[in-house]
């Protein structure tokens, strides 16, 4: 059987709150797709940018927050500047980044790294964990 | 000074809440009138009759009706003083009904006393009434069709018939417009050619209309009645009348160069006929590229020696011709929108990428067994190219390229079912008659609609076939895919020419470059321009019926102010004081219509141009600028009046009210009985720009608790430059009031749509409330309000 979609107003909070982080009027999306088309990195994504786009608009936060979509996000801007509605989708994937950065956790423990491991890790390596896995 | 005042009981309508003897009765014991009536029915004939017979018997030169909105029975009683002799401009209406006894009807003491008020505030208004004429403009029956496409020849055709007298002038060699270029209408699929060339026939058939084609309109002076118009004639270089488009010349013409009414797919020579059916069909030499013309001397003449009718005349030159019409109708059209600028789709880089245009010439090729290039394969259709687009900064739908594009796709499908065709769109709009049921048949016929915006097309160097990405957003996956022909479905854009005689006529544009209908509902085909009229794309994208239904509209709107022959003028004009007046030109700068030119001395104000909105008053330092009907005097009077009796307690509110907006308003308010403070006094003024810092300190001085200022919402105002001109004047007033220690905000901004009623109320009580609570202006204050206003204006408004 098919998922039952849910709206409620705690979708609508989501929603706002995605859009007073990202500055982006969200609601104005209107699924054209041009976003996923131009995105070098959809073909690793488990929900295109569009989709991550529409789960917002209907404020679908577990299946947004818990998508790759924007970890994998490389701020390229190719969607922004391509969006036929002025958005800045790049803002929106950053927006929830935030969100789940605010939560502050870590997932991984600086200080339970090897020293000898931690001298090999390129140290770009090191500043993405951080950025993306620790709160 | 004789004023006869009508105090009408509108059947109880008024008389249920006010005391209508007694309003009569106060107003009689006022200067200068003589007689004072209360009457059941004032708008009824025998109500009528009583103005008829006073004006006679009493000898009266101005008369004051204390009834109904003057915006529902204004008009009948202007007729009835015309018929009394009198000008139709010493009339004043004090409104009883609609802003007096239905809003205030729980308090009817109260009413009472405002009626009695506004009476006597239309009687101070009424002394300063000036016996007008009614300014009279004849109207002929000449009209002036800017474009040949079918909105021009429909609108040409419509006029023509009815026996006006028509000037057709197109600057293409030929009518036909771009409907001549398509291959089928939708939905029905008739040929376009085939129904268009009987009515392109008709045009020159037709001895009413004067078909000027390879002519430009250069400039139109003039208004309503009289516009002069001059138009460039290009030269041809061909004597129309020996030419019988033989081909002779052409077959000897060393020039080729890409034909564009063939979307640039095949060519043409220097010389030629701009296609099959073209009216008139006639060759002629085009100059930029010709041998002879371009370098002159004895060079080619090639086609001269082939012409056996000595047509050929390399030494014609533009002429120009003058003349006069009485309405415009602009028809000018629009172009497609420029390919090449959507960089993604590389269009005019890639070989196999064509605009729709193209198809459809190619489409007509084919049809004809001439095929212009093979289409085979898969075909993509790529929508909202320069569309729905901001980053080509077109935000507007086309509204024809769903149905186009439905068109095209099962054209080629249906002769060719070996083909696979897609249409990669974002929403289909399918909203006109049988619109949704081509679609239908589209989608019958095999063509795929995919639910995709294109991102990005690419070109496979080798077999230059094209590779388009796109999300199908209804699975969710990206489609990569290769196709042999991509069709980009162009939107339109205003053509060159409607932005040149948007310059010529000083028309106002939409936010989407398209000129501005003078009422998106209403008025649809008028411009605020009296006498000029739109027809078709010119005002904005729309389809073949469409456009042909406005052109008969535009006509018929034209033949309406022709068919009465003459047209009364709007007498609310600016004027200038000239005693007053030092010639310091800052009024110039200050008409948002740019209706005031320089002179050496008193600048003109252009009567025709003026709207009347009263912008410019405020500029002047030395109170020289001037409305008719809302002059500074009458404006002072009715201020004066309406703060006589309760000045002192400070608690009255002045509402001065635009005419198109808040006036309305407040009538609509009115007639849905919506209570609201009787402490208001509405004023009616053309547009809030009219009231100057000056009146609104004077209102202070007097003891107003409070002024509003109501205006149209900027995007539907009648005048342009309004809004900003009342921002500038209430800033001014509220900061001299700061600097004298008084509420700034007692003077206040708003715009209003005429159905805003809870708006009005709330905002008017708002202001009320702010009065009361903040208690009169002291006697001190006030006075030092009135010391040096011309000096402190001054100031503050630099």
């Amino acid at each position: 059987m098919a998922d039952r979609l849910v709206i409620s107003s705690e979708n609508e909070a989501f929603l706002a709150k995605i859009a007073a982080l990202s500055g982006e009027t969200i609601t104005l999306c209107d699924q054209c797709g041009t976003c996923s088309g131009s995105c070098p990195m959809v073909a690793e994504m488990d929900v295109t940018p569009s989709q991550m786009m529409r789960l917002v608009q209907l404020g679908q936060s577990s299946e947004a927050l818990d998508s790759k979509t924007m970890w994998l996000c490389a701020s390229c801007f190719a969607c922004t500047v391509r969006c036929p509605r002025g958005l800045d989708v790049s803002k929106v994937a950053e927006a929830l980044r935030q969100v789940t950065l605010r939560k502050a956790i870590d997932r991984i423990d600086v200080r339970a790294i090897p020293a000898d491991e931690l001298a090999e890790l390129p140290q770009i390596a090191l500043v993405s964990a951080l950025r993306k896995l620790t709160g | 000074m004789r004023i006869g005042v009508y105090v009408c009981h509108c059947g109880g309508n008024i008389s249920e809440v006010v005391d209508v003897k007694k309003v009569a009765t106060i107003a009689g014991e006022q200067a200068d009138v003589v007689i004072a009536r209360d009457y059941d029915h004032m708008c009824s004939d025998l109500g009528q009759k009583l103005i008829l017979d006073d004006v006679k018997e009493q000898q009266l030169d101005r008369v004051v009706v204390a009834a109904c909105s003057p915006q529902f029975q204004g008009r009948t009683f202007m007729n009835t003083l015309k018929a009394a002799g009198l000008s139709p401009y010493v009339l004043e209406m004090a409104n009883i009904r609609e802003q007096c006894a239905w809003p205030h009807a729980d308090v009817p003491a109260q009413a009472t006393d405002k009626a009695a008020d506004l009476t006597a505030m239309a009687i101070a208004k009424a002394r300063f009434d000036e016996p007008l004429d009614e300014r009279v403009m004849r109207v002929g029956k000449r009209v002036l069709v800017v474009g040949g496409g079918i909105a021009g020849i429909q609108a040409a055709l419509d006029l023509g018939d009815s026996g006006f007298d028509v000037y057709l002038v197109e600057r293409g060699p030929s009518i036909g417009g771009k409907m001549a270029q398509l291959s089928r209408t939708f939905p029905t699929e008739d040929c376009s050619a085939c129904i268009l060339s009987p009515k392109m026939a008709d045009v020159p058939a037709n001895p009413n209309i004067r078909l000027l084609t390879y002519s430009e309109v250069e400039s139109i002076t003039g208004c309503l009645g009289n516009f002069e118009v001059t138009i460039v004639k290009k030269p041809r270089y061909v004597d129309a009348g020996a030419c019988v488009a033989c081909g002779l010349c052409e077959e000897k013409c060393p020039v080729t160069v890409p034909d564009d009414f063939e979307a640039g797919l095949t060519t043409r020579k220097a010389i030629y006929v701009p296609f099959g059916f073209s009216v008139p069909h006639k060759n002629l030499i085009d100059d930029s590229v010709c041998l002879r013309l371009t370098r002159g001397g004895n060079v080619c003449g090639l086609c001269q020696q082939a012409c056996p009718y000595g047509a050929i005349d390399f030494d014609q030159r533009a002429e120009t011709e003058t003349f006069t019409v009485d309405t415009i109708i602009v028809a000018t059209g629009y172009e497609i929108f420029d390919a090449s600028e959507k960089k993604v789709y590389g269009y005019g880089r890639f070989e196999n990428v064509v605009t729709a245009l193209e198809m459809e010439r190619m489409v007509v090729h084919a049809a004809e067994g001439n095929p212009i290039r093979p289409v085979s394969g898969r075909i993509a259709f790529i929508q909202c190219v320069g569309s729905r687009d901001e980053q080509v900064g077109n935000e507007y739908c086309s509204r024809v390229c769903c149905m186009y594009a439905s068109k095209l796709s099962q054209l080629l499908k249906r002769s060719d079912p070996s083909r696979d065709v897609y249409v990669f769109y974002t929403d289909l709009r399918a909203y006109g008659k049988g619109f949704e049921e081509y679609y239908k048949r589209a989608q019958s016929t095999g063509v795929k609609f995919v639910r995709g915006r294109v991102a990005e097309l690419q070109e496979d160097p080798s077999t230059k076939k094209v590779i388009l990405k796109a999300e199908d957003t209804l699975t969710r996956q990206i489609i990569e895919s290769e196709f042999d022909l991509v069709v980009l479905s162009v939107g339109m854009r205003p053509s060159e020419g409607t932005e040149r005689i948007a310059d010529i006529l000083k028309l106002a544009k939409s936010p989407d470059g398209f000129l501005q209908e003078a009422h998106p509902k209403f008025r649809p085909v008028d411009t605020l321009t009296e006498g000029v009229f739109l027809a078709g794309t010119v005002q904005g994208p729309k389809d073949i019926p469409d456009t042909v239904a406005q052109a008969s509209a535009a006509s018929a709107r034209a033949m309406r102010l022709m068919n009465q022959g003459e047209y009364v003028l709007d007498p609310i004009v600016a004027f200038i004081h000239e005693d007053m007046c030092d010639g310091c030109g800052l009024c110039i700068a200050a008409c948002p219509a740019g209706a005031i030119s320089p002179t050496a001395g008193v600048p003109e104000i252009g009567e025709a141009e003026c709207k009347g909105c009263g912008s410019c008053l405020s500029s002047c330092p030395k109170d020289a600028l001037d409305l008719r009907c809302y002059t500074n005097e009458q404006m002072l009077a009715e201020i004066e009046s309406a703060l006589e009796a309760g000045g002192e307690a400070g608690a009255t509110v002045l509402v001065f009210a635009d005419d198109m907006a808040t006036y309305r308003l407040a009538d609509n308010v009115g007639r849905g009985k919506l209570p609201y403070s009787a402490a208001t006094r509405v004023i009616r003024v053309p547009s809030g720009s009219r009231v100057t810092p000056k009146l609104m300190l004077r209102a202070f001085e007097l003891g107003a608790g409070g002024v509003l200022i109501g205006e149209s919402e900027e995007k539907s105002s009648p005048f342009s430059g309004s809004a900003a001109a009342i921002r500038r004047n209430v800033e001014v007033v509220r900061s001299i009031l700061e600097s004298e220690g008084i509420e700034g905000d007692r003077v206040r901004y708003v715009e209003f749509v005429t159905v805003m009623l809870a708006k009005f109320v709330g905002e008017v009580n708002s202001l009320c409330e702010f009065a009361q609570r903040s208690g009169p202006i002291s006697r001190e204050k006030r006075v030092r309000l009135g010391e040096n206003v011309d000096e402190r204006l001054f100031t503050a408004q630099r």
